[in-house]
């Protein structure tokens, strides 16, 4: 087997006597659509701050391919290939959508620094962003400004962000926080047509998406690791059924 | 440059020069013909404006507020005043030689600024200009003290045209220099790294996640706007021929900071016409009754924050979109 895209190994962190996370080990394949679910406060969004570098472990290891990722900064691991998504709007609300693109595309390429020349002479960075704005449905609403956009484009503009870092591994956070029932299937159409050479990990309630797009599925509860398999294997698992239809034992 | 596609048309279409800038700039002309015997002031107009201009690169666009940028200003100038007084009067020299000096201190300041946002960096930028301006007064055998630099003498600028009291050379030199700086900052803006500022000032949350070391940007633009205070503070030692410790004082560090939010901020010309309200308004209102004009500008400032909380600019700019939504 080749080396998981990403993989943890015996994350801990605590916020004084709250464990948040405790020895978490998991590897994510090259190409796989993995789904971390749990119930809320089981510290999912937690465990992509630890991976994403936005937070620091207490203790454990984070390995992108074969290289250790530690003790990165959050933009040197977005250089590396591992960027995120975030469940609340994290965008920049008076760029236009083709602006915030280009600047990430212009940050991935190395031209953020240069200030001699103006934006339009990087016709390729320009273009670059232009066309992903395109794959996701974005290219007519493009040069609108971020606030005007309607909730489920800023939803897109989210993950538009974070393709244009040209990701090896990208972590979503509830990609379709927020979004009514029927636009969500079209949100994860898109996430389930992203290129195979992306290895995703994507945070969502909503059952019906999580059994239809992932191919594995790991269950969170109080800061750990419940159980991690197929989703039929999780769908017949009883500790599963006792988190979510029980609700004795929440984090 | 072919411009092929939509998406680069709209983005050139964003950043061409438009009529009223062209209009705007032909009119910094008038003075000459106007108001002649108002040189002097429009010169130091110029000046601030600059120095106005200046802050606004980091507090407009990348979003860091200063309360000591007279630091850089104040350090500009007595660098100038210094070097002329010490034999060496010839203007431009002095000027890039200003511009280094101040540079230098901004890129040396920036590793901490770049580390730290909000309050905490008010209360840093203050305590570095309050710490520039006190080493400034007990360093009297050097800079003059509380007297001010005394005998400096400027050589005629390109060796023709001297410094007077008319003001002819002050305001011609002044204003080259402000529109010089200004065609750099209206290039760094519209760049890539002008893109990356804005971002930070956007969202300083998302920038590390879209792989951007905001850390890095904050350093740089910090130190290009200590350059460009830098000048602002030499052209005000070479055109005065003297240099008093109010160039660094916290009061020109407020002041400035006045003047761009009355302008209005991350607008490039926010703080050019900031400038010349406040100094015009100044000048009037203190011909009226000097010891209260600061009730005035302190009028002045609250009705521009509740009314136009986007500056003088912000409000014309929304007023005539509302107008072509009308017709």
């Amino acid at each position: 087997m080749s080396v998981p895209a990403l993989s943890t190994r015996g994350l801990d962190k605590s916020f004084g006597s709250l464990v948040v996370a405790r020895d978490i080990a998991l590897d994510l394949p090259q190409g796989e659509r993995y789904a971390l679910i749990g119930p809320n406060g089981a510290g999912k969004t937690t465990l992509i701050n630890l991976i994403t570098g936005m937070l620091k472990p207490d203790k454990g290891q984070i390995f992108l391919g074969d290289q250790e990722i530690t003790s990165l900064k959050p933009d040197e691991r977005v250089k590396c290939g591992l960027v995120r998504t975030f469940q609340v709007n994290t965008l920049f609300p008076h760029l236009s959508a083709l602006e915030a693109v280009t600047l990430a595309v212009c940050e991935r390429r190395g031209y953020a620094g240069s200030w001699w020349q103006e934006l339009p002479a990087y016709g390729d960075a320009v273009e670059e962003a232009y066309a992903i704005l395109v794959s996701l449905r974005l290219g007519a609403n493009c040069y609108r400004p971020t606030h005007e956009l309607a909730y489920g484009q800023q939803r897109l503009l989210e993950i538009a962000l974070a393709l244009a870092t040209k990701p090896k591994v990208l972590l979503l956070d509830e990609p379709a926080a927020g979004v009514p029932q029927g636009e969500s299937a079209e949100l994860f159409a898109v996430i389930a047509n992203l290129s195979q050479d992306i290895a995703v990990l994507f945070i969502e309630h909503d059952m019906n998406v999580v059994f239809r797009f992932a191919h594995r599925i790991i269950v969170m509860v109080g800061g750990r690791i419940l159980v991690q398999g197929t989703p039929q294997e999780i769908a017949a698992d009883m500790r599963v059924r006792e988190v979510y239809l029980g609700g004795a034992r929440h984090g | 440059m072919t411009l092929s596609t939509e998406p680069q048309r709209y983005l050139a279409a964003q950043i061409r020069w438009q009529p009223v800038e062209i209009a705007f700039w032909l009119a910094t002309l008038l003075p000459f013909v106007l108001t002649p015997n108002y040189l002097v002031l429009a010169s130091q107009i110029a000046i601030t404006a600059l120095f106005a201009l200046s802050l606004d690169l980091i507090l407009g666009y990348a979003g860091i507020v200063s309360l000591g940028h007279a630091a850089y200003f104040g350090f500009g100038s007595y660098t100038a005043g210094l070097i002329a007084k010490w034999g060496w009067g010839e203007p431009l020299t002095g000027l890039v030689l200003a511009a280094a000096a101040a540079g230098v201190l901004g890129y040396v300041t920036s590793f901490i600024i770049a580390r730290f946002r909000h309050l905490a960096l008010i209360m840093i930028t203050l305590g570095l200009g309050l710490l520039l301006a006190e080493a400034a007064n007990s360093a009297s055998w050097l800079t003059g003290g509380a007297d001010g630099l005394q005998g400096v003498r400027m050589w005629k600028l390109f060796g023709v045209f001297p410094f007077d009291l008319y003001g002819t050379a002050a305001y011609s030199y002044s204003l080259v220099v402000l529109f010089l700086a200004f065609l750099v900052a209206r290039r760094l803006i519209n760049s890539p790294f002008g893109l990356a500022l804005r971002g930070i000032r956007e969202n300083a949350i998302r920038m590390p996640a879209i792989g951007a070391p905001s850390p890095a940007h904050i350093r740089k633009v910090y130190t290009i706007a200590a350059v460009m205070a830098g000048i602002a503070g030499a052209l005000l030692a070479q055109t005065t021929e003297t240099v008093s410790l109010e160039t660094l004082s916290f009061a020109r560090s407020a002041d400035v900071l006045v003047i761009l939010i009355l302008g209005g901020a991350g607008r490039l010309y926010g703080g050019i016409v900031g400038a010349i309200i406040y100094m015009v308004a100044r000048d009037q209102f203190s011909g009226l009754n000097p010891q209260y004009w600061y009730f005035w500008i302190g009028t002045l400032l609250i009705a521009v924050v509740i009314f136009l909380p986007n500056g003088i600019l912000g409000g014309m700019a929304r007023l005539l979109r509302s107008e072509r939504s009308r017709a």
